[in-house]
């Protein structure tokens, strides 16, 4: 379903532009035959329904067309960038977590039932600003600092390991401060729950009552919402690759919107969407291996 | 309502939120009229410059004074941003509306077409509206409206859902109140606050994301200008200039925490008030309330399994501490079953978790002793050890929903075993095999298949057996059981509490039963504790409940209760007047405004727990005095 | 007030049934108390009258006439009106009593209410209830539980019901507070000739009220008289059961013979 929408989204995308695509990718002043030549080209004489089952079966053969500027196929482009924009991604998703769950456990541990008020404030502040710092900010902040001041790391491109840690932090502090409140609210619910206190009852090593009978079932209600935060911060790579100009779909599609080299516009929606499915797809998963109530965890 | 909201500038966040947000509107009405001129005026001999007495914070590429950029640009980003949240929250509402507006099959297909798009993010579809809408402050503003639309319809959908679910509506709506009418009358204004917090929030991430598309030149186009369209100028000269790019991106920042901290604001008030409006703790008494301090006569010390004295157990209240529990003593004895009645508020189960050691912080439980199986359970133990072993091994406690008491991504098994390998030193292995074997022992059927199951696949009853079995897997002295049956059918209540009885004597346990329902203490125990108002009034045996108690108020309790003996063709005795409010309790007895025998002294005075002739013990002055007429008719209080 | 039939209504929830072909008459002017256990089906036998649940087979006649157009009850005056089991839940926290019993209330088409003979007929409802009239102007969060049940019932009948379901409108409440809401539905019962579906789980409270019982096992009615004879001499094993098990009763003196 939602594949279906995203896919009719990215094809109708061109169609919904007011006037005329060939003509605004072109420019005013290109001559009426290159663009009449264009359109035929691009197959946007044919009907709606035509265009769109072409469409359809084009995608089918990996097939996005080819770009308007540079002539190149889309799919190209999209293969040589996508890495670079999937590893940025993925290390900032592990660094969130590795940051936010420990941290949210820890504080809502410290933090229960009113105890250690100034802890609790100084973590709340703090999460809270991080988490309204836009990451693009984050990133000219980080390259304010470590890259021009400190002249610790590169300022900008993608080579080698050094050039990952600022754009990787840009994109990994703001939702590791959410989770991380994210984790410690769900974790205070759960510190609450009879089944704690069952388990004090039995007079349990602090230590096992947090991690195993808190932590497993604060992590499931955090999960969805880190879903979520995962596929923005697949988005935020968008913003993030223009600060840092590295070499990746975020800066593809910015520089095709602006240039109005709509296939590629197209092919990289598709592709930011497919990801974005692909999460959605992995936390429901997640949730159902990790809650026994469904089949698939007795597997 | 008004108070409440006064309330949020009474808190840290909220003076910080609100103090932001009305200097950010001040900046966005004031500033372009104040400074527009010198934020548009060219000074060619200062390009590109650095921050400097002249240009606070520098000049761009033309020679404009940033300083004065920055500030007049918070009209246009503020303009942006709430044209954007109007937009998004207008769709979000009457998309999220819908489905209950609507129903059947259209409402189901808007939740359909919503969550389709709340699965991809923000910025994604910012991203494609950006694309159809074009380039521009207007491409951006619908963009962004509608990109937000779908998050808010769905945070809509989930409240209105909430309430729409609660017994009011239902009830509107069997009174025949149509349904745009219950919307506006009785949904919306219950999801209103909710609903501000999360506007006022979206409004922050909107103010980003019109930052984020200006700098990635998809949002303002020169000649104007807001923080984001600033960024990017700023980005290309960091080197020479880094203010350039910081300061607009530091105005983003403020502008946003103003929104964020705002809307954290009005959520913790609300937040707060939920919780508050039960402790509306106005005056405690703090005066010391006499002591039952009377030997028990009926048992002697060497055989009591436990042995309370003046136990009390306090919270933190608005105004001085609030005490649920005052002054309570009783004992135990070896295998003996007492059960402890009263209605809510009245602190039977505080009473049952200050025992089991469960009261945590800030609550407090203070006792004259608390002997448990002759070791003060108040006192640090010799030897450095805890009384965790001795508590974990020997005390048994079942609660009263099944349903909840168990963790639900444990299997049943291994929570039992838990018991064994941390108390018991037994490994992995045996302890889960000691497991199998106590849930046989409280019957329930196919143990080992049992023992790997989740709690989800065990009915209420057998939950409560495999909560008994948890507690045999030491060698209880004592069970407390708090409302075990409470929440269970009539049916599966007998068989539980008769599991409860054959265990006691198997193991020769006693018992501390909890109960609201006399009946059910009256068939299961020896003796009855009466609590009213965090004291125990009466302690008597329950062959003498029904008929020879002496407080009034054990009497009326018995007598309110339906059973299938009572005379149908008679009013059901009635007890008027409220129960006391822990933090209100009143001076004298604090069963006096209640009780049809009151007089002058027990208003004044609090009667203290006394021993009778017969073994009991009753608190108070008119014990034993005939209740002539009983009121039947509740007052009009 | 006026007779109240379910002639073979069955309600299904995807694949379960949940009522399957009951069958019952709430007399005109008579307490019919329904009594089983959780997951019998009483709940949705209430919902299903006012259209709540859907009905997929069968019929709900009110004297004679099919209650529910289109799986909904229509027009402006409701025919039947209902209090719910959590008197916390029951009422708009926002509305204060005057106003949630004010919707309530009778509004034929030909005379309208004047602000006046409404706050009078607020009034006369509340001491109906035996509450003060001065306590329409209260939010519910100011009442107690018992009171807030006693302004359900208020709201209950300012609809002028020919019939009311009562869904366990005492099991969230305190004993004290229990006998003087039961008390009240029996006054409600013999001044105002109210007819009235009482459901609860609890046989001595529906012993109490009602004149008839039925009794609900899966879905079905598998009993159903005169609460003297099926509470007196239960024909049904399940019946026998749910006596057996009351706590404090004379049937536990068995059981404790055969525990000795």
């Amino acid at each position: 379903m939602s594949l279906w929408v995203l896919v009719t989204a990215s094809f109708l995308m061109i169609h919904l532009v007011p006037g005329d695509p060939v003509r605004a990718a072109l420019g005013m002043t290109a001559p009426t035959d290159l663009v009449e030549a264009k359109r035929h080209a691009l197959g946007l004489d044919d009907p709606l329904l035509t265009q769109y089952v072409h469409y359809l079966g084009n995608l089918l053969h990996g097939d996005l067309g080819e770009s308007i500027v540079s002539q190149l196929p889309v799919t190209e482009t999209i293969s040589q960038r996508l890495p670079a924009t999937a590893s940025l991604a993925f290390l900032a998703f592990l660094v969130a977590i590795a940051v936010a769950i420990p941290l949210g456990v820890a504080v809502a541990v410290a933090t229960r039932r009113g105890r250690r008020r100034r802890t609790e404030l100084a973590f709340a502040s703090t999460s809270v600003v991080l988490g309204s710092i836009p990451d693009f900010l984050v990133g000219v902040a980080l390259v304010c600092v470590f890259a021009v001041n400190l002249g610790w790391f590169p300022v900008a491109g993608r080579d080698g390991a050094s050039s990952y840690v600022l754009p990787v932090l840009a994109l990994a502090i703001g939702p590791a401060a959410v989770l991380a409140r994210i984790v410690r609210v769900e974790m205070l619910s759960v510190l609450e729950a009879d089944y704690i206190r069952t388990a004090r009852a039995k007079r349990l090593p602090a230590l096992r009552i947090n991690l195993r009978h808190a932590l497993p079932n604060a992590v499931t209600a955090t999960l969805t919402i880190g879903g979520m935060l995962l596929a923005s911060m697949v988005a935020g790579t968008v913003l993030v690759e223009n600060v840092f100009a590295w070499p990746g779909l975020g800066s593809t599609i910015v520089q095709s919107i602006v240039t109005k080299d709509y296939p590629v516009v197209q092919g990289t929606v598709l592709v930011y969407g497919l990801g974005v499915l692909l999460i959605n797809t992995l936390v429901d998963v997640a949730l159902a291996v990790l809650d026994p109530r469904s089949t698939i965890g007795d597997l | 309502m008004t108070n409440r909201w006064s309330r949020i500038l009474r808190t840290p966040v909220g003076i910080v939120g609100v103090g932001l947000l009305t200097l950010v509107v001040l900046l966005a009405i004031f500033a372009p009229m104040l400074w527009g001129d010198k934020a548009g005026a060219v000074d060619t001999e200062n390009l590109l410059a650095g921050p400097s007495a002249k240009h606070w914070f520098g000049t761009d590429n033309l020679g404009r004074d940033l300083f004065f950029r920055v500030l007049v640009a918070t009209r246009l980003s503020l303009t942006l941003t709430l044209v954007a949240t109007v937009l998004g929250t207008l769709i979000g509402l009457v998309l999220g509306t819908a489905p209950l507006l609507l129903g059947g099959r259209l409402g189901r297909l808007v939740t359909a077409f919503v969550n389709v798009f709340v699965a991809f993010p923000g910025l994604l579809l910012v991203l494609v509206f950006a694309v159809i809408f074009g380039v521009g402050a207007r491409g951006a503003v619908l963009a962004i409206g509608l990109a937000v639309a779908p998050g808010l319809a769905r945070l809509c959908q989930t409240l209105v859902a909430g309430v729409a679910g609660l017994e009011y509506v239902a009830a509107a709506r069997v009174a025949g109140v149509n349904r745009f009418r219950v919307m506006a009358r009785h949904v919306l204004p219950n999801v209103a606050e909710p609903l501000v917090v999360n506007v006022t929030i979206t409004a922050g991430a909107i103010l980003l994301s019109f930052a984020g598309l200006s700098f990635l030149g998809l949002g303002v186009q020169a000649p104007d200008y807001d923080w984001g369209r600033l960024m990017q100028d700023g980005l290309s000269g960091i080197y020479v200039h880094p203010l350039a790019a910081l300061a607009p991106g530091i105005m983003v920042v403020i502008a946003g925490l103003a929104f964020n901290l705002t809307g954290e604001a009005i959520a913790g008030v609300f937040g707060i008030s939920a919780t508050t409006g039960l402790g509306k703790a106005l005056h405690v008494p703090t005066g010391e309330t006499p002591a039952a301090d009377l030997p028990h006569d009926h048992a002697v010390e060497g055989d009591l399994v436990l042995d309370v004295r003046d136990l009390s157990v306090s919270f933190p209240g608005v105004h001085g501490p609030v005490r649920p529990v005052r002054g309570v003593s009783f004992g135990v004895g070896v295998g003996e079953a007492v059960g402890v009645v009263g209605e809510s508020g009245s602190g039977k189960s505080l009473t049952a978790l200050s025992i089991a050691q469960l009261v945590e912080e800030p609550g407090r439980v203070d006792a004259r002793h608390l002997r448990f199986c002759g070791t003060d359970l108040l006192e640090a133990p010799t030897g450095g050890q805890s009384h965790d072993k001795l508590l974990g091994t020997s005390l048994a406690v079942v609660f009263q929903d099944p349903m909840t008491s168990f963790n639900p991504t444990m299997r049943i098994g291994t929570q039992l075993a838990e018991v064994g390998r941390h108390h018991q030193g037994l490994d992995r292995r045996s302890a889960f095999a000691r497991a199998v074997d106590r849930l046989r022992a409280v019957r329930v059927r196919d143990p080992e298949r049992r023992a790997r199951q989740y709690p989800f696949e065990f009915s209420g009853g057998m939950r409560q057996r495999a909560m008994i079995g948890m507690g045999l897997m030491g060698s209880p002295r004592l069970i407390i059981a708090d409302e075990p049956t409470t929440a269970l059918d009539v049916t599966v209540q007998s068989q539980v509490l008769e599991l409860l009885q054959d265990v006691r004597r198997e193991q020769g346990a006693a018992l501390l039963l909890i109960s609201h329902d006399v009946s059910v203490v009256a068939d299961v125990c020896d003796r009855v504790l009466v609590m009213y108002a965090g004291r125990i009034v009466e302690d008597v045996s329950t062959a003498d409940l029904r008929t020879r108690a002496r407080h009034p108020y054990t009497r009326a309790l018995v007598a309110a209760v339906p059973d299938m003996t009572t005379d149908i063709d008679a009013p059901l005795a009635t007890i008027p007047g409220h129960p006391v409010d822990p933090a209100e309790v009143p001076v004298g007895c604090a069963y006096a405004a209640r009780c049809p025998l009151a007089t002058d002294r027990c208003r004044r005075e609090d009667p203290v727990l006394l021993s009778g002739p017969d073994g009991g013990r009753v608190a108070c002055w008119h014990a034993g005095e005939s209740i002539e007429a009983v009121t039947c008719e509740e007052a009009t209080a | 007030m006026s007779e109240l039939t379910f002639d073979h209504v069955t309600v299904r929830y995807g694949a379960s049934t949940v009522l399957d072909e009951v069958s019952l008459t709430v007399p005109d002017g008579e307490i019919v108390g329904l009594v089983g256990e959780s997951g019998s089906g009483k709940s949705t036998l209430a919902k299903a009258v006012v259209g709540l649940a859907p009905v997929h087979g069968g019929q709900i006649l009110l004297d004679g006439a099919p209650i529910l157009q289109r799986g909904r009850m229509r027009g402006r005056h409701r025919p039947v009106s209902m209090v719910f089991q959590d008197p916390f839940s029951s009422l708009d926290p926002r509305m204060t009593v005057g106003e949630s019993i004010a919707e309530a209330l009778y509004r034929p088409r030909t005379e309208r209410l004047s602000r006046a003979g409404r706050r009078a007929e607020i009034t006369r409802l509340l001491e109906l209830v035996h509450l003060d009239g001065g306590r329409a102007a209260q939010l519910p969060g100011q009442l107690s539980g018992g009171q807030r049940q006693r302004v359900a019932l208020a709201r209950a009948l300012a609809g002028r019901p020919r019939l009311v379901i009562a869904d366990e409108i005492t099991s969230a409440l305190d004993v004290s507070v229990q006998g003087a809401v039961l008390n009240l539905v029996r006054e409600m019962q013999r001044e105002l000739g109210l007819s009235m579906l009482f459901i609860s789980h609890n046989l001595a409270v529906v012993r109490y009220v009602a004149s008839q019982v039925a009794v609900l096992e899966g879905g079905r009615i598998v009993e159903h008289g005169p609460t003297v004879d099926v509470l007196g001499r239960p024909q049904h094993d399940y019946t026998r059961q749910l006596l057996a098990a009351i706590p404090g009763g004379r049937p536990t003196q068995t059981t404790k013979e055969t525990r000795a």
